[in-house]
C-alpha cells in the first residue's frame, strides 16, 4: 500500500506492506534510527515519537495507520542547528546516562509541557510512566522537564 | 514481532466500516489491544478496517440527560474532556488510570470494550455507571447495557458484524462522590484489582451505592450485595468493611503469575473499602 507522510517536515512516500510497523518504518526505510526499538511490547517507550502533535508508541501502531499524518522524531526537534529546550536540559541536568531511552523520553517529555507548562514533580513523573530507563536516571530527567518548564516559561 | 500479513483498508465513513465488518474485516481502532495480539500471533485477522480516523465516531456531547461517547474517542480526550470531568467524573478518573500517556493517546473506549480484557480498567466504571452500549451491524442497531455486554474473557455480546458505535452514560447527580481504586500490575499497569463506586446520601444516610469490579474474575461485574449493605448505612468504618467483604463473594477468582486466587480476594476487599471510604468522603 502506498503511504505518504510528513516526517520532520518533509514529506515521504513509499510502498509498503501492511504489517510493517511505524517504528520499522521510521528506521529501515527512512533511515531515522533516533526512535529505538526497545522491548517491542509497548511498554518501554524507547520508539516514542509524535503524530498529529500527539506522543505515540511507534511500535504499536503500523505505517499505514499512519498515512497522511504528521510525524515528529526526535532528529526533526531541532531548529537550525539550535537544541529545542528539552533536548536542552537533559544535557543540563544530565538527564541521561546511557542515551537509549532519551529519545522517547524527550518526547514523552515534550508532550507533558505541551498539555501543562508548569506540572508539579507528581504531574511529570505520572507522564512518564510509558518510558522506562534503565540507568536508573529518573530523578535527573524529572529535574530536566521542571528545568525545561523554567526556561521555556523564561 | 512481525504480525502474520494481512489486507489493509482505512474506512471513509461509518457505512463503509459496516460494510467491510460485515465482509469479515477485523476493525481496527487505536490497536493498543489488537495489535500487540497480531505481534504475537494470537490474532491473525486477514483483514482490518481501520476505523480510528473516523470522525462520525469521535465525539463526546450531552444529549437527553446522559453523555453520548463516540467508540473512537482516546482515552486522552475522556480523561481531559470537561464535559466527562464535570458530568461524569468516575468515568474520567478511570480513563486517566488506563496504561501510559502513549496508549491514552490511541486506545479508544470502544476498543477497550470490545477487547474485554478481564484487567481493564474501563469495565468496571461501565458497570458501576450501568453505562448502555449502541452496536451497529449492517441489519441496524441495538443496544445492550454493560452487565449483558461482557460474557467472559474476551468474550462479549458482539455478533459477527457488528461493532460498539456508541458508549451512553448517565449524568451523574450533584453531590454523589466516586472514586476509582486499583492495585497496578507493575509493569503493564494493568489492574490485578480495580474497584469503581459511585456513592449519594441523603439525610446522613447512603441511598445509592453502585459498585463495578474489574481485575477479580473472567469478567467485570457489579457486586450488588455489596452495594445492598451500604444502602441505608451512615457508612461507618464496620460498615464499610463489611460491605467490603462481600465483593469477591460467589464469584470464580482468577489466579495467575501475577496474583493468586487467595491474595485476589484479599486485595478485592481492601480495595473496595479504600473506594468506598474514598467516594463516601466525596459525597455531599
Amino acid at each position: 500500500m502506498n503511504i505518504t507522510l510528513n516526517i520532520n517536515g518533509k514529506t515521504y512516500s513509499h510502498d509498503v506492506e501492511p504489517r510493517l510497523l511505524l517504528v520499522h518504518y521510521l528506521r529501515e526505510v527512512v533511515g531515522l534510527t533516533g526512535p529505538h526499538v526497545g522491548c517491542e511490547t509497548s511498554l518501554c517507550g524507547a520508539c516514542t515519537i509524535e503524530l498529529n502533535g500527539k506522543a505515540v508508541k511507534s511500535c504499536t501502531m503500523f505505517a499505514v495507520q499512519a498515512n497522511g499524518a504528521d510525524i515528529l522524531t526526535i532528529e526533526g526537534l531541532a531548529e537550525n542547528g539550535k537544541l529545542h529546550k528539552m533536548q536542552e536540559a537533559f544535557w543540563n541536568e544530565h538527564g541521561l546516562q546511557c542515551g537509549f531511552c532519551t529519545p522517547g523520553m524527550i518526547i514523552a517529555s515534550k508532550q507533558i509541557l505541551d498539555r501543562n507548562p508548569n506540572p508539579t514533580d507528581e504531574e511529570i513523573r505520572h507522564g512518564l510512566e510509558g518510558n522506562v530507563c534503565r540507568c536508573t536516571g529518573y530523578q535527573h530527567i524529572v529535574n530536566a522537564v521542571k528545568a525545561a518548564a523554567k526556561a521555556t516559561g523564561a | 514481532m512481525i504480525p502474520q500479513n494481512f489486507e489493509y483498508a482505512a474506512a471513509q465513513t461509518l457505512d463503509d466500516a459496516i460494510k467491510q465488518i460485515a465482509g469479515g474485516a477485523k476493525p481496527l481502532a487505536g490497536g493498543m489491544s489488537l495489535i500487540p495480539m497480531m505481534k504475537l500471533r494470537l490474532a491473525t485477522p486477514e483483514r482490518l478496517i481501520d476505523i480510528g480516523r473516523l470522525k462520525e465516531l469521535n465525539y463526546i456531547r450531552e444529549s437527553g440527560g446522559a453523555l453520548h461517547i463516540g467508540a473512537a474517542a482516546t482515552h486522552h480526550e475522556v480523561e481531559s474532556s470537561g464535559l466527562v470531568r464535570g458530568k461524569c467524573p468516575l468515568l474520567s478518573e478511570t480513563a486517566s488510570h488506563i496504561g501510559d500517556v502513549q496508549v491514552r493517546n490511541m486506545g479508544t473506549i470502544g476498543g477497550s470494550i470490545a477487547h474485554a480484557d478481564p484487567s481493564a480498567d474501563y469495565p468496571a466504571a461501565l458497570q458501576a455507571l450501568e453505562a448502555k452500549f449502541v452496536l451497529k451491524s449492517s441489519s441496524g442497531e441495538r443496544t445492550v447495557s454493560a452487565a449483558d455486554f461482557f460474557v467472559d474473557t474476551f468474550a462479549t455480546a458482539l455478533e459477527p458484524g457488528e461493532m460498539i458505535r456508541e458508549v451512553i452514560v448517565p449524568l451523574e447527580a450533584q453531590g454523589t462522590g466516586v472514586s476509582y481504586q486499583k492495585m497496578y500490575q507493575p509493569a503493564s499497569g494493568f489492574a490485578i484489582v480495580g474497584i469503581a463506586l459511585r456513592i449519594a446520601r441523603s439525610g446522613g444516610k447512603i441511598s445509592m451505592a453502585r459498585i463495578g469490579v474489574t481485575g477479580l474474575s473472567g469478567k467485570s461485574y457489579r457486586a450488588i450485595d455489596a452495594e445492598k449493605a451500604l444502602e441505608g448505612k451512615a457508612g461507618s468504618a464496620t460498615e464499610i468493611q463489611n460491605a467490603a467483604a462481600l465483593v469477591p463473594q460467589n464469584v470464580d477468582i482468577n489466579s495467575d503469575l501475577h496474583a493468586s486466587a487467595d491474595y485476589r480476594r484479599h486485595l478485592a476487599v481492601v480495595y473496595a473499602a479504600r473506594a468506598i471510604a474514598a467516594a463516601l468522603s466525596r459525597s455531599a
